[in-house]
């Protein structure tokens, strides 16, 4: 029996690469919701149908695959085996794509990416600068798969880990070499994966759960969205290898409801894991069974958190519970549970694989393997990017990301969302792991890692995250509801130039208490934002206060709009732009703002063209200056 | 109407699972409903009823004809959300979460739709609109009200 099972799997793979052999070429196209954002599906629709039209299915396999990580550049296509890059490729595009690279061989030179710096255009995706840092263990194999067949993640060598754990691993050495690799996890605590599973599999009782925990709800952070839709089975087999080595015979997956594409693939490659004897009883003919059911979210931040997320799938609030007991004595219905982040589970399969000695020499001393950041915000290269342990934040920002966007100067990393704090310039020779990060008063997160330039403003960044976890509170200890609803609104009154001198001791007086005295994670951290900008921006609060002026020019009740009457060329723009009819003027004459009635939307800002550059913003005594000017010019109207 | 629940154990887990079917079906979780799902799930109608105004997911009012979802993650912070948001509050005259009078909108401001590359990001129906600008909310939303005779 277990022989015939397991053959089942080789044959899948010789079956696989024979028809790949025979299908030379085979056009890829990034299906991750960035990409979709773009209209990916309207363009492998395309190249479905004029492959068929020019009748070369036999030669050419178009395939829909998982999200290739630089979402700036979608939609992405990329031409293999030779890994051919074309970028924002367009449907008008396609026929000659295949016309001039597909048959004729030739590189199609205006799709391809031109590398900022160098201006040199780059043909192939491992030459692209934002990919050559990367160590894509985990992420890589998304761009050759489609996630919607398991075919495609067997034929790659997939469910090789679930046979050797199956067959040849009892389940303390599987703990002992996922202890050995020093994985930590990846949903933002980094607590040891190994340690965590011991402490459940040593629980005495007859019914275990694991979770995976796919709510992934910081703002800014999509690695486990990209995982899940584009390679659901690396999950779903760490998971089988994990409940293996626990004894559970149950599992879930908790997904955030606003990702219904990681919904529907992680269906689909259940459905087909079943089929294939992957799930369910006797996996591939062993004594082992095990289950994995889905649990859609409903919207709730605080869900994330483990204890919340158990209650969740309860079918109660999402309501935090003291610990302990932990989960792994008591979780999902009084029973030990194990929960871990989609990117950990993603892991195991690898350690099991290419074995814990391979996997500790990735990374730094405390913190092993690589982890996937979302690189978003004023950064030019917008994407997910996976890094070893360890690398340099210059490194990510600079060489990866491609430095800041419009040439503006780095002000900040926020990392960790809205539990995490802002970094700032001189610290981006910080390498990154989970200490360091904590050090510097943020921490490693889910890892979203939102960059910041001269324009963004921190005490509003602050308010921002602090209005979001008030929000997101679940109202069920008082530090946390209360507490952060003060936080937030000490930090509206400072952006609305209503603070006072006093406000930055109470801000961090009161950040104490509610760090001290929250319940669970969410209140825990949710202070972290305004502790690190007072840290590192003190000033800016301070301008704020004494001032009144907003130093980065986004505060609304700080700034003014204006036009300056030497540069303004009286084209018209601005005054057709202008919502509420703010602007008067005519065609070549200098044109005004009407202070009063202006709602600070910044159309004008927006449309008045770079080479003129006639509206601007200022803020403190300037601004004061023009609104006296305003009111004086009316008064004589 | 019976059918839906009917088709539930009978049991607290599958609360959510039921509500979602509810919402998916008409749109909103008519408040009559409550006292059936409580019998069937054998459960309070008050528990029901903290449940479902806990999460974002359900809502007791019928939506808009056309939902207005505006991301206010982080990325499009940065990028200028807050005043694409401010513009879309100004042209409905309505707050986050509400309808307008003539039930044609809704508008609904959630924390980071995962495609940041393209921030500051409104999804109209389902149609993702990228790198918006505030002078692109008049026509969004004009294109809208044609789509319905309206002007």
């Amino acid at each position: 029996m277990d022989e015939f099972d397991t053959s089942k799997l080789d044959k899948i793979r010789a079956e696989v690469s024979e028809s790949r052999l025979k299908q030379k070429t085979c056009i890829t196209i990034c299906g991750g919701t960035g990409c979709h954002a773009y209209g990916c599906l309207k363009v492998a629709e395309v190249f479905k149908e004029e492959i068929k039209r020019q009748n070369l299915q036999n030669k050419v396999d178009v395939r829909t695959t998982g999200c290739h990580g630089f979402c700036e550049r979608g939609p992405i296509v990329v031409i293999q085996p030779e890994g051919i890059f074309y970028q924002r490729i367009q449907l008008n595009d396609i026929k000659e794509v295949i016309s001039e690279t597909i048959i004729n061989k030739k590189i199609l030179d205006r799709l391809l990416y031109i590398d900022p710096r160098t201006e040199e255009k780059i043909v192939y995706e491992k030459d692209v600068p934002f990919y050559k840092k990367q160590e894509r263990i985990v992420f890589g194999n998304n761009g050759f798969i489609d996630p919607t067949n398991i075919k495609d993640y067997i034929a790659l060598d997939g469910f090789k880990a679930l046979v050797k754990v199956l067959f040849d691993m009892t389940s303390e050495e599987v703990i002992d070499e996922i202890k050995a690799s020093g994985l930590r996890g990846r949903g933002g605590a980094g607590f040891l994966t190994g340690k965590k599973w011991e402490i459940c599999r040593e629980e005495n009782s007859e019914k275990k759960y694991i979770i995976c925990n796919a709510d992934e709800g910081d703002p800014g952070a999509y690695m486990d969205r990209s995982l899940l839709e584009g390679n659901p089975c690396c999950v779903i087999e760490g998971m089988i290898i994990g409940a293996y080595a626990i004894g559970a015979s149950q599992g879930f997956i908790y997904v955030r409801m606003e990702y219904p594409l990681a919904v529907k693939n992680v269906t689909l490659a259940i459905e087909q894991a079943k089929k294939l004897g992957l799930l369910g009883k006797s996996i591939l003919g062993s004594e082992f069974q095990f289950d994995i059911h889905i649990f859609k979210g409903a919207g709730a931040f605080v869900s994330g958190e483990e204890t919340s997320l158990m209650a969740s799938i309860e079918g109660r609030r999402a309501f935090p519970k003291q610990r302990p007991p932990f989960p792994a004595q008591e979780g999902l219905w009084g029973k030990p549970t194990n929960i871990n982040n989609v990117e950990t589970w993603a892991n195991v399969p690898l350690i099991i694989n290419k074995g814990a000695e391979w996997y500790s020499q990735i990374g730094t001393k405390k913190s092993k393997g690589t982890k996937i950041f979302s690189l978003v915000g004023k950064i030019n290269n917008t994407g997910l990017v996976e890094v070893p342990m360890g690398i340099k934040l210059k490194e990510i920002i600079y060489d990866i990301g491609g430095g800041i966007k419009d040439n503006k100067k780095f002000k900040a990393v926020q990392t960790g969302g809205p539990s995490g704090g802002c970094i700032p310039a001189d610290k981006l020779d910080l390498p990154i792991d989970f200490d360091t990060l904590t050090k510097a008063g943020s921490m490693m997160g889910s890892g979203g890692m939102i960059v910041m330039d001269e324009d963004t403003c921190m005490v509003d960044i602050a308010r921002y995250f602090l209005e979001f976890s008030q929000e997101e509170s679940c109202g069920k200890c008082v530090p946390c509801r209360v507490g952060t609803k003060q936080l937030v609104e000490i930090l509206t009154h400072i952006t609305r130039g209503e603070g006072v001198e006093g406000d930055i001791k109470k801000l961090k007086d009161l950040a104490k208490s509610v760090k001290e005295g929250s319940l669970c994670g969410l209140g825990q951290t949710a202070p972290n934002p305004v502790l690190t900008t007072i840290r590192y921006f003190r000033d800016e609060y301070e301008a704020h206060i004494k001032e009144k002026s907003c130093p980065a020019l986004v505060c609304k009740d700080l700034i003014v709009y204006s036009i300056e009457p030497e540069k303004c060329v009286g084209c018209l723009l601005c005054l057709k732009s202008c919502p509420v009819g703010a602007i008067t003027g005519e065609r070549k004459k200098i044109h005004i703002i009407n202070q009063e009635l202006c709602i600070k939307c910044g159309a004008c800002f927006e449309v008045c063209p770079p080479k003129v550059a006639a509206v601007l913003k200022y803020t403190g005594k300037k601004r004061d200056r023009i609104l006296k000017k305003d009111l004086k010019q009316r008064a004589k109207e | 109407m019976e059918k839906v629940i009917g088709e539930f154990d009978k049991d607290q887990r599958e609360l959510i699972h039921l509500l979602h079917e509810i919402q998916k079906q008409f749109g909103y979780i008519p408040a009559h409903m409550i006292s059936q799902i409580a019998r069937q799930l054998k459960i309070s109608e008050s528990e029901i009823f903290g449940v479902l105004t806990f999460y974002k997911a359900f809502t007791l009012k019928p939506r808009g004809k056309h939902l207005i979802t505006i991301c206010v993650g982080t990325a499009c912070h940065v990028r200028g959300a807050p005043k694409i948001l401010d513009e879309f509050k100004r042209e409905l005259s309505i707050e986050p979460g509400e309808t307008s009078e003539d039930n044609l909108f809704t508008l609904e401001a959630v924390n980071c739709v995962g495609a940041c590359a393209l921030g500051p990001i409104v999804i109209i129906d389902g149609d993702y609109h990228g790198q918006m600008k505030t002078r692109e909310v008049d026509k969004l939303i004009k294109i809208c009200r044609q789509k319905n005779g309206k002007r």
